[in-house]
């Protein structure tokens, strides 16, 4: 554990030694904020909570954390210090859950910094911070989800480009997956495949914690992606580290 | 006792190019190995196989009594490995990287201390230790590459052209660093700078295309009377020119 701890601190530190963590937190701020107050109505809706907020958040993370994941092999490559990463006497696994421990604290730090909207609210109005909590978690897991699909897709190219754009389209289906849309069209030809669509949709499992309901098999679901994309991560590692 | 780096017929095939082609090889603990080689022949390839970065297509190798397949944490935590290229961390400080490398190898608190402190001593890097990697010259990049094979004091060491890009001060340091070590330990250097071999090597091995053409002592190299580049350049264009030459007679 030590050795996957000592990989994901200085990945982190990696991060804010950049611009990249800098950049991200201020896109993800601004744009969570605006959306959340202009197309979300925040005050038109007369009612305290977070739920405009939370509607956005699972959208902007399609597109911000395979910005984060891009890099995560793909740098490593280009360095050449995969070679040094790999040959120091850690698991492949723990190098690849090292790397996502970090972007997820990364990912947490990014949405802690959202607190001041939870303040507007308190102070506006009585809202249920128990709901908001778990709006928050769910969050989480959602960037958690995506950050196990963008680093899996990292690790198969060299190119920056085509892990994020491979990222943002698989995350994209996840994400699409359990919306009407998608659902309807399946239901009315196969209608097996559109129960299967919404069991694998992230979005609809977010929406459990965004009412507020922290179910069992939902956590179960978001474990068992993370998992296996992580997994996948590290066979794509181990098949392509040296080429 | 078995030697500290065995390669058993040890074979690397990029689809259906042979970059190695069944090295087998053994260095025992008080033994230098100079792996030497035109560009191309496949020198690093064999030492990414020894550090577990690269599968073997075939044959293996074991370091420390370890397979390097079977059990690659175990080889690599007995084994000082020097990239071609001494990769490191370029955002990061000279000691943040090496504090870095110490922990994962399991080092806390005051002994990890005195680690990076060692390493950075025997490769003369106090003065630029909080200096980020990025701003420094390339010499001093490769001495912390250097001081990163080093840190645990590994039993066995493979560097991968350890010496170059370094001024001429620096390269004698490097040497007399080998040297040091030498007697408890199992060094494999790769190089193209000759006279190093005669300097530090008790051994060349000398592959071209994959396969190993000579494994001998710097002195029954030289010989015949015939300085180290001669013999270099005989062994190593004679077996390149030979599809060549199978190929007119074929024709
Ligand atoms: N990932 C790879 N895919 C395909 N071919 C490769 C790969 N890695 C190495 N090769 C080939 O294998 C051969 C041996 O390469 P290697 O890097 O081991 O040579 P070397 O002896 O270290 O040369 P140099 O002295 O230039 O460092 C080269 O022809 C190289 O092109
Ligand atoms: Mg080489």
């Amino acid at each position: 554990m030590g050795a996957t701890l000592a990989v994901a601190r200085r990945e982190l530190a990696g991060y804010f030694a950049t611009p990249v963590a800098y950049v991200f937190i201020v896109i993800f701020l601004v744009l969570s904020g605006a959306l959340t107050f202009t197309l979300g109505g925040f005050f038109a809706r007369g009612q305290a909570d977070l739920q405009p907020f939370f509607n956005f958040v699972p959208w902007l993370f399609l597109f911000l954390v395979p910005a984060i994941t891009m890099r995560l092999w793909a740098e490593e490559r280009r360095l050449g210090t995969i070679e040094l990463l790999l040959t120091l006497p850690i698991a492949q696994w723990q190098a690849v859950l090292g790397k996502f421990l970090a972007a997820w604290a990364f990912c947490a730090i990014a949405l802690a910094l959202t607190f001041p909207l939870w303040i507007t609210v308190n102070l506006l109005g009585d809202p249920d911070n128990g709901v908001i909590l778990a709006g928050y978690a769910g969050c989480l897991l959602v960037a958690g989800a995506y950050l196990a699909v963008g680093a899996a897709l990292s690790a198969l190219t060299k190119n920056q480009v085509i892990a994020f754009v491979l990222a943002v389209a698989v995350c994209f289906v996840f994400a699409a997956a359990g919306s009407p849309v998608v659902t309807e069209f399946l239901s009315q030809r196969i209608p097996v495949l559109a129960e299967v669509a919404r069991q694998l949709s992230v979005t609809e499992r977010f929406g459990g914690f965004q009412r507020g309901v922290i179910a069992l098999r939902d956590i179960v679901f978001f474990a068992s992606f993370i998992g296996f994309w992580l997994f996948a991560n590290a066979v794509a590692v181990d098949h392509r580290k040296a080429d | 006792m078995p030697a500290l780096i065995e390669i058993e017929r040890l074979t690397k095939r990029f689809g259906s190019f042979t970059a190695v082609d069944d090295v087998s090889f053994a260095v025992d603990r008080g033994e230098v190995v100079g792996f030497l080689g035109p560009n191309g022949a496949g020198k690093s390839t064999t030492m990414k196989m020894l550090a577990g970065f690269v599968t073997p297509s075939a044959g293996t190798a074991r370091v420390c009594g370890h397979d390097v397949v079977d059990e690659p944490v175990a080889v690599k935590r007995c084994l000082g490995y020097l990239p071609e290229g001494a990769p490191t961390y370029p955002e990061m400080t000279v000691s943040g990287f090496l504090g870095f490398v110490a922990r994962v190898r399991g080092y806390r608190g005051s002994e990890a201390e005195d680690r990076v402190a060692r390493a950075m001593r025997l490769t003369s890097l106090e003065g630029v230790r909080l200096q980020p990697i990025e701003t420094l010259s390339k010499g001093f990049k490769r001495r912390v590459g250097l001081a990163q094979t080093l840190l645990h004091d590994p039993p066995a060491l493979v560097m991968d052209e350890p010496t170059d890009g370094l001024d001429p001060n620096q390269k004698h340091e490097v040497r007399e660093l080998i040297r040091a070590m030498a007697p408890e330990k199992a060094i494999v250097i790769s190089t193209h700078i000759l006279e190093e071999v005669g300097a530090v090597c008790t051994r060349a091995v000398i592959i071209a295309r994959g396969r190993v053409v000579v494994d001998a002592t710097p002195r029954e190299l030289e010989a015949p009377g015939k300085t180290l580049d001669e013999v270099f350049r005989e062994l190593t264009l004679g077996s390149a020119r030979e599809p060549a030459l199978a190929a007119t007679e074929a024709a």
